[in-house]
């Protein structure tokens, strides 16, 4: 297939792409949350899955974020593929008994008899007004409970082919949309491909500083490295994709390469997880190539506020990622 | 406005009429089982006790001695394929949904034989080919993950029923009214049973609960509930099967009460301050294995000497299964991180 051929989706579409595609490939396969069905969801992923899925697969539920997780866990169990959607990741915290204690618990307690093949989709993420609780990036929470996986693509090809391997997946995998990325759009092949969980990729090549990001950081860093590339400073921005399982490799090789990192998350700094890829660095081989200290470049230790600009002062923005780069590629020089 | 009842399973003038005739009805086989599995529990639990008194168990145990009818009474209801999921006080219903005992024990003692090779131990015991979808150990967890297995079962249109049990201290969590009514709403084919033995860990139902009886919870899910004497062990079968054959029938969840008692502690730290000798002493008098026998023997179903040797024999099986688990190798650390995800 030529590049001319590949049609262009939003990351929204990609995903609702992906979902109706395995729902159509897979009949285990069904959709369970609040407002999904006639609504389409909050965002309007789901829209028109109900006319051709009927309600028993695109299926509303009652304001029960506890219930959702608790079905999905019980009909995973069962051998089913259940993809639960949470309305806003902040709500996720309802359902965390049933992610952490029993989804993420009951394949190795149960001494490996077990599997539990679901997926959780949630928006996360700021930049819409929305304030305090309905803007939260919550994935160190997550990842640092073994049994769950947790991925966050960038862009709507990675959307796509992440979720398609997430449904596929034995096991639950916090699937990370970002509200800002939905109407963001790409080129998305028709067909069915899935992406790996645990494979890194470089969007951009340079040899000044690698940039680790995931999720809306990845457009944010490559538009920092644009900007930077002006001023002969030469950004290498890594997407992680996955979260857990992580490519270490590409990291380490990438900071070897450039002996320069800076993190970038949206997700507060404090116990972020920045601080598990700085270790990550220090631990590896590529410690002896740094040329300066890792940097974190992530989310202030604040709830995120109402008003635009108090908004945009909390996570990391390209004027941020750009000022950050360039102090780093200076240091130590 | 529209006034509310409680719609029962079953009438309980139907319950104490229909004893009798189960006593009758019932083939002597499904009796003595039933008899059999009741004293396999109350052995089980013994031999837990004194290998927790010899210094061989790691870890905590929560024992159901004296609650011997509410499982086997349930469980006893179903079909040999329907499903289960229960608790951390589950030894109970593990063996009355037909666990091998020996495997049982060894996962008890932590060993690489037991059901979850030792990985769960006494509060998650699962045996998933046998239909026991695992016990779990925070308080009413398992009801949330019990809508989406009956969810799996309506939408393959499977015959199959799930039980779910909790306990009494269950019912006071958020994840109690969103499974209920989940449930409810989607006619799903589970019946919950909520073992009332009068305590959580301390806390007594009657205080902890705004509403008595329990089963009164069901109006608010316009589903029937019931109330049931949780130490006779046929009430609790006709209860729960009336229940069971409803939801098999398409008609949706329930919710009964089996109303109990707790003889030992809550867990092996309990010094039983919040409840006196005399209650439990009173309660004792009331044991479901004293009273089935009883009746077993009133209605001629078994002679004195078959009542005798069932339990013998569920002693001598108890005490075969300890020592072949105490002889099971222990499991190795290694490469743990390995079973964390599934291939």
């Amino acid at each position: 297939m030529s590049e001319a051929d590949v049609r262009e989706l939003t990351y929204l579409e990609a995903i609702r792409e992906a979902l109706t595609q395995e729902m159509r490939r897979d009949p285990n396969v069904f959709l369970l949350g609040e407002d999904i069905g006639v609504y389409g969801g909050a965002f309007g992923v789901t829209r028109g899955m109900l006319e051709e899925f009927g309600p028993e697969r695109v299926r509303d539920t009652p304001i029960s974020e506890a219930a959702i997780a608790g079905a999905a866990t019980g009909a995973a169990l069962m051998g089913m593929r259940p993809v639960m959607e949470i309305m806003f990741m902040d709500f996720i915290t309802i359902a965390m008994n049933q992610l952490v204690n029993q989804a993420a618990k009951i394949r190795f307690m149960f001494g490996g008899k077990a599997s539990i093949p679901m997926v959780i989709r949630t928006p996360a993420g700021s930049g819409t007004g929305a304030a305090a609780q309905h803007c939260q990036s919550l994935e160190a929470w997550f990842i640092n409970v073994p049994g769950i996986k947790v991925v966050a693509p960038a862009t709507p090809y990675d959307a796509k082919g992440l979720l398609i391997t997430a449904i596929r997946d034995n096991n639950p995998v916090l699937f990370m949309e970002h509200k800002l990325l939905y109407r963001t759009k790409g080129p998305v092949p028709e067909e069915l491909y899935s992406i790996p969980l645990g494979q890194a990729v470089v969007r951009r090549e340079g040899r000044d500083v690698t940039v680790l990001a995931y999720s809306v950081m990845v457009p944010r860093a490559l538009e920092a490295a644009e900007q930077l590339s002006r001023e002969g400073i030469e950004l290498e921005v890594v997407d992680l994709r996955s979260l857990k399982p992580l490519d270490q490799a590409t990291i380490v090789a990438s900071v070897s390469k450039t002996g320069r990192v800076l993190i970038v998350h949206e997700a507060p700094r404090t116990g972020g997880f920045g601080g598990e890829l700085a270790a990550v660095i220090a631990e590896s081989e590529a410690f002896d190539y740094l040329d300066a200290p890792i940097r974190r470049l992530a989310g202030r230790d604040i709830p995120i506020p109402y008003n635009r600009t108090l908004e945009r002062a909390a996570v990391p923005q390209v004027e941020d990622i750009v000022a950050a780069a360039r102090a780093l590629a200076q240091e130590g020089r | 406005m529209t006034e509310v009842t409680l719609r029962p399973a079953l009438d309980p003038a139907v319950i104490s009429q229909r004893r009798q005739q189960l006593l009758r009805d019932l083939p002597k086989e499904r009796l003595a089982w039933m008899l059999q599995k009741m004293c396999e529990i109350r052995y089980f639990e013994e031999k837990a006790e004194d290998l927790y008194a010899r210094g061989l168990v790691h870890g905590t145990m929560h024992l159901s001695i004296g609650q011997e009818a509410s499982s086997v009474g349930s469980i006893a209801a179903l079909r040999p394929d329907d499903l289960i999921i229960h608790h951390h006080r589950g030894h109970g219903h593990t063996i009355a949904k037909g666990a091998d005992l020996k495997l049982m024990m060894a996962e008890f003692l932590g060993k690489e034989c037991g059901y979850c090779r030792g990985r769960g131990g006494s509060m998650h015991i699962a045996d998933i080919p046998g239909g026991n979808l695992g016990a779990t150990g925070v308080v009413g967890s398992g009801i949330p993950t019990a809508v989406g297995i009956a969810l799996a079962l309506q939408m393959r249109r499977s015959p199959q029923v799930l039980l779910a049990f909790f306990g009494d201290g269950a019912i006071n969590l958020g994840e109690f009214h969103e499974a209920l009514n989940m449930a409810a709403i989607w006619k799903l084919p589970v019946v919950f049973i909520c073992e009332n033995n009068q305590y959580g860990m301390s806390g007594p139902a009657k205080t902890m609960c705004a509403v008595q009886p329990l089963s009164v919870r069901a109006i608010a899910y316009n589903i029937p509930g019931q109330t049931v004497d949780g130490n006779d062990v046929l009430a609790v079968y006709q209860v729960t099967q009336a229940a069971v054959e409803r939801a098999r029938r398409g008609e949706g969840p329930a919710f009964i009460e089996n109303y109990t008692y707790r003889w030992r502690g809550h867990s092996k730290s309990d010094r039983n301050v919040y409840r006196t000798q005399a209650e439990i002493d009173e309660w004792k008098q009331r044991c479901p294995i004293a009273r089935f026998k009883q009746a077993l023997l009133e209605a001629q179903v078994l002679t004195s000497a078959e009542v005798d040797a069932i339990d013998a024999q569920a002693k001598e099986a108890i005490e075969r299964a300890a020592e072949e688990a105490l002889a099971c190798p222990e499991p190795s650390p290694e490469n743990l991180e390995a079973e964390v995800y599934a291939p």
